[in-house]
């Protein structure tokens, strides 16, 4: 140990290398490993992989309509989520940061926490039963029944605490004597909110949104769940790996949400939105 | 589970059978066990989930603890869940046994990953039913690769509260003025095309198709069209039994593909609905154990093969999951009485009219030399397309 203790920058090294060579064996390389694949192809009967460089399937994706269609509706499917969640995660953190008593606060987020102790899959397989033909939302609503509505109500359920706990912890750094101030200087509360909270906010906002986008960007059970016959992005990478087997195809859909998540991403750096996560 | 069963089994009677490989390909010569001798103590298996069980999914569920004990071949299994992936696994050559579907095991004997069966050594071979013994999923020139395991059909399942009157044919589920629109299945993999190609089959004889896996291009559109038509009747597709049992018990599904276990489930859980064979016919799957070319331990690998087809060992299996036996006798030593004609075990009749799972080639398994038929990478895009 003293060898170490004279030996700073070793010290250093042996402490980074086991998380900078998972960083960079496990992680970048299998994205690297997924992009290369993207380029392959497969024997149809034998199944193998023909590690022969081609543009095959890149250009299925670009060519075949049903793609495209499948890429707007994952795209879809997330704007609304993440709006759904924004819209829903405001006033709760609102509320939990500002209004409530500091005993009350701790419950609320313990409350918001909860469910995510519960298995994701468990959740989905309820709220199947929810929306189930007769079942509470149907008798009570009439509808909507399984399909892409289900989907983005079951999702934004799913993500929500991922939305409401970065912009609890935005509030909790906004000084209420800001607030005061604005109400001071005469503003009611819809302008102290477009005028005070909401600028300090949107950072929180777009960290709460990478999660809720990329998460949403990237489902597959929930709409098989609750999607009825909905197909999303992962769903079309599920079906090339599971059924047909075809890992080169799947990599190479797989790029489309990479590539919709890194110009999200550089969208929302901008906003310095990065430094709240 | 049983989704990824289905990819199993060659189609029909009138395949190729010449010998000849796809693509002109030969079977290896591979030479298959003479005699039995001491077991090597261990066997490596690769199975469907539920083929395997040694008690510990359900303890009244063990087939496998037995067999260790009488022969002290300690049972390894790793359960696949694509007949890719056995195919993928079987290369390694670290397995001795697979329960291969039809589509894999072609694959198999073509690559030289298994050995051709000796079944003067497998006691229990000759209480097998004849119609499943040298087929073309599992056997290459009258060889033998393997022995039967179990087989069972896609069937039509209804609502008998709301499906009035009765189907007894596939148009139920393809009839565009449908009155059940928005409340029927279809089984969500590639191959549920060859469902569809079976009803042209009948209701086109203009396409001139002779094996819905066999589709040459016109033939294939047909399918496809006619598929791309259902999806608006489609409330969602299955591939997992638990959520079309549930979908059938509250009535978001009143109509649709289904397996014999899956409306025994619903029926079990109260559900009022019926399952039919539809006078077209229907697909289903026939299983294989077959043995690997380069099996570490053959021995204890036969003795598996002999254990796992023995009455009673195969009548466990059959109800656990929910399949017709392989083994005659098996009949008698299942729990449920009834269940060999409720799985329409004996009825080789009824199995006529199955046209088991396979994958299809680009070279028609119909055996038709003159076209190129569509392979399953071209059904996987299609499927994607179908469903939009």
């Amino acid at each position: 140990m003293a060898f170490l203790h004279r030996h700073p920058r070793l010290r250093l090294a042996a402490l980074l290398s086991a998380p900078m060579l998972w960083l960079g064996l496990a992680y970048l390389g299998a994205l690297a490993v997924l992009l290369v694949s993207a380029f392959w192809t497969v024997n149809g009967f034998t199944g193998e992989v023909v590690r022969e460089f081609t543009l095959a399937n890149f250009r299925t994706i670009v060519t075949e309509e049903v793609y495209r269609n499948v890429t707007l509706r994952s795209l879809g499917v997330a704007v609304a989520v993440t709006v759904i969640c924004v819209v829903l995660a405001l006033p709760m953190a609102f509320y939990m940061a500002k209004v409530a008593r500091p005993r009350a606060r701790h419950w609320l987020v313990i409350a918001i926490l909860t469910p995510l102790w519960a298995s994701y899959l468990v959740k989905a397989y309820a709220w199947r039963v929810l929306l189930a033909n007769d079942g509470p939302i149907d008798s009570l609503f009439g509808g909507p029944g399984y399909g892409l509505f289900a989907t983005i109500i079951v999702l934004s359920y799913l993500w929500l605490p991922y939305m409401i706990l970065p912009i609890y912890a935005g509030l909790e750094r906004l000084p209420d004597s800001l607030l005061e101030a604005s109400a001071d200087l005469g503003a009611r509360a819809g302008r102290t909110f477009r005028g005070v909270v909401l600028p300090i906010l949107v950072p929180s906002i777009f960290a709460g949104s990478i999660f809720t986008f990329s998460l949403s960007l990237g489902d597959y059970i929930t709409v098989q769940i609750v999607g009825g016959k909905t197909q999303l992005l992962g769903n079309l990478v599920y079906a090339n790996v599971g059924a047909a087997n075809n890992l080169p195809f799947a990599a190479a859909i797989a790029t489309i949400p990479v590539i919709i998540m890194v110009v999200y991403l550089a969208a929302v750096r901008r906003s310095g939105a990065l430094e709240e996560l | 589970m049983a989704g990824v069963l289905a990819l199993a089994g060659c189609g029909g009677d009138d395949g190729g059978g010449s010998g000849d490989g796809p693509g002109g390909m030969s079977v290896p010569k591979i030479d298959k066990l003479v005699a039995i001798g001491a077991g090597e103590g261990t066997v490596n298996v690769i199975a469907w989930a539920g083929y395997v069980e040694d008690g510990s999914t359900d303890p009244k569920v063990d087939w496998v603890t037995g067999f260790e004990k009488e022969t002290g071949c300690q049972v390894n299994t790793k359960v696949a869940g694509t007949s890719d992936e056995m195919v993928a696994l079987m290369k390694t050559g670290e397995y001795d046994v697979v329960s291969a579907s039809g589509d894999a095991s072609l694959r198999l004997i073509y690559g030289g990953d298994v050995a051709p069966v000796n079944t003067d050594l497998i006691a229990n071979y000759k209480d097998v039913f004849e119609g499943l013994k040298n087929k073309q999923w599992n056997s290459v020139d009258g060889a033998a690769y393997g022995v039967p395991h179990g087989r069972g059909a896609n069937l039509l399942m209804y609502r008998t509260d709301t499906v009035k009157p009765a189907p007894t044919s596939w148009s139920a589920v393809f009839d565009p003025a449908s009155p059940y629109q928005g409340k029927i299945t279809a089984y969500d993999s590639p191959i549920y095309i060859a469902d569809a190609a079976l009803y042209l089959m009948k209701t086109k004889p203009d396409l001139g198709i002779k094996n819905p896996y066999a589709l040459d291009d016109a033939q294939f559109k047909a399918a496809t069209d006619l598929l791309t038509e259902q999806n608006k009747l489609i409330g969602e597709y299955w591939s997992d039994y638990t959520k079309e049992v549930q979908a059938f018990k509250s009535g978001d599904s009143v109509l649709g593909t289904t397996w014999q276990v899956i409306a025994n489930l619903a029926k079990a859980d109260k559900a009022p609905v019926e399952a039919v064979l539809p006078s077209e016919g229907a697909t289903g799957w026939s299983d294989t154990w077959m043995v690997s070319a380069k099996a570490k331990h053959p021995n204890c690998g036969y003795l598996w093969m002999n254990h796992i087809i023995s009455p009673k060992a195969n009548a466990g299996v059959a109800e656990w999951f929910g399949e017709a036996p392989a083994n005659k006798l098996s009949c008698a030593q299942t729990a449920d009485r009834n269940h060999c004609a409720t799985f329409h075990a004996e009825d080789e009749a009824y199995f006529d009219q199955i046209w088991y799972w396979t994958t299809p080639l680009a070279q028609c398994v119909d055996g038709r030399t003159d076209v190129t038929c569509k392979d399953y990478a071209a059904w996987t895009q299609a499927w994607t397309t179908i469903k939009g």
